[in-house]
């Protein structure tokens, strides 16, 4: 049986419009569910922004579903919803998507969104996830109750201004604030 | 829940590891923390789909896709393979992005300021689907070697970053193609950052005489294994 090719760096030009315009608008007219704007900062050890990253979201619609043949649910996914964003952070490292609120997929205990980091100097991408900090069910989420609590805020967006709209999210690959990253 | 860990997990025996001093840029950049466990579900198991109504026709053809007054110069190759999991099952509908530097070895980016000439023809950036027995086709310019500031002199073997989206989230791949024979490969920290000589060799493309078209162009072939499903004795088998 063939072995798994391995991966490399995705390196310092992976910036064609091709592959990158719009692709952090996630969301069209049509789109069901609420609006939200997703903002961060990616970070390295030495706490200096990463200018050359690419962030990839991958998440379910508003109401849980995934426009996917392994989701049970996939005919009533929203047609008008990916469900896939990438943004760079050559803005001083920042990134912005404009997407919806997940559903909490069925049978799980609160939304999250997927999350992967590919970056110059990074063999390798990293996974993580990005909850959401206004809701209730994150206590009962079997992920994040297997995370030391002092690192589980990590994973954690932090609605700003109250407006439920904006939710900001920062990652660090390193250092004392390193994201929790998982081996899938 | 029935769907958890279905799929191998990264295997980590041939993946490069985030720390790897000689390549530079990873001493900042890798996580240092271990990795926790993910349980393999529903979110692990999809992933974006793609057809051919996402791309246009002419996005698998780089030397025609950003003419702007002539044919891009340089060598011209055709690049085939496969996109299988780790069982030898083809992956159809497989999405691949690929960005290269031109002949010369300069990237059309504005952060790259290696002083070799752009090409007004040439943008270095395609993306295929795979058919469905998982085979892919695009046609390029071989790409030069250029110097980077890791180390004194150094410099990147001639590649071609491929950036792979399969069946699912799991199977997520970016990595480079490289050409056998290229003696800047034992020098190249990036490519040496694969622990094991198996699977470096598996990022080499092979020169394909089936595929070089006469009076044209040469062809290379690079197969892409992503991970499968965990196959055990009480499974059946299904695709």
């Amino acid at each position: 049986m063939p072995k798994q090719t391995p991966s490399q760096t995705i390196g310092p030009f992976f910036h064609h419009d091709m592959f990158l315009e719009d692709a952090n608008i996630m969301v069209n007219d049509q789109t069901r569910g609420q609006r939200i704007t997703i903002v961060g900062q990616v970070f390295d050890g030495e706490g200096e922004p990463v200018t050359d990253a690419m962030v990839e979201l991958w998440q379910a619609d508003a109401q849980g579903y995934f426009n996917h043949p392994q989701d049970p649910n996939q005919a009533q996914a929203d047609r008008h919803f990916r469900g896939f964003g990438r943004a760079e952070t050559v803005n001083n490292g920042r990134f912005v998507f404009q997407t919806i609120k997940p559903g909490c997929i069925p049978g799980q205990a609160t939304p999250y969104i997927n999350v992967r980091i590919f970056a110059r100097g990074m063999l390798i991408h990293a996974v993580t996830r990005l909850y959401f900090d206004d809701e209730a069910g994150n206590a009962d989420d079997p992920v994040l109750n297997s995370i030391d609590p002092a690192r589980r805020r990590t994973l954690i967006a932090q609605e700003q201004s109250d407006s439920g709209l904006t939710y900001c999210y920062d990652i660090h690959l390193q250092g004392e604030q390193e994201t929790v990253f998982f081996d899938p | 829940m029935p769907e958890t860990d279905v799929y191998n997990s990264i295997d980590w025996s041939t993946h490069p590891p985030y720390l790897h001093e000689p390549y530079r840029s990873t001493v900042y950049r890798s996580p240092r923390k271990p990795l926790l466990p993910l349980p393999q579900t529903l979110s692990e198991l999809t992933g974006p789909v793609y057809g051919e109504d996402d791309l246009d026709p002419l996005d698998g053809d780089l030397t025609r896709n950003a003419v702007v007054n002539g044919e891009p110069i340089g060598e011209r190759i055709i690049v085939v393979g496969k996109v299988l999991d780790e069982n030898n099952r083809p992956i159809p509908n497989a999405l691949i992005e690929v960005w290269q530097a031109n002949a010369c070895g300069r990237y059309i980016h504005k952060i790259d300021q290696h002083d070799a000439p752009l090409d007004p023809n040439f943008a270095g950036a395609g993306r295929v689907l795979t058919d469905k027995e998982g085979n892919y086709r695009f046609v390029t310019i071989r790409p030069g070697a250029y110097p980077w500031r890791n180390h004194e002199n150094a410099w990147r073997p001639a590649h071609i970053h491929f950036s792979v989206f399969g069946r699912n989230f799991l199977q997520r791949l970016v990595t480079q193609m490289f050409f056998p024979g290229d003696p800047l490969l034992p020098l190249d920290p990036i490519y040496n950052g694969i622990p094991d000589e198996a699977g470096r060799k598996r990022l080499l493309s092979s020169y394909a005489h089936d595929i070089t078209r006469p009076e044209w162009a040469l062809g290379f072939r690079f197969d892409i294994v992503v991970c499968g499903r965990r196959e055990t004795p009480f499974e059946t088998k299904e695709s």
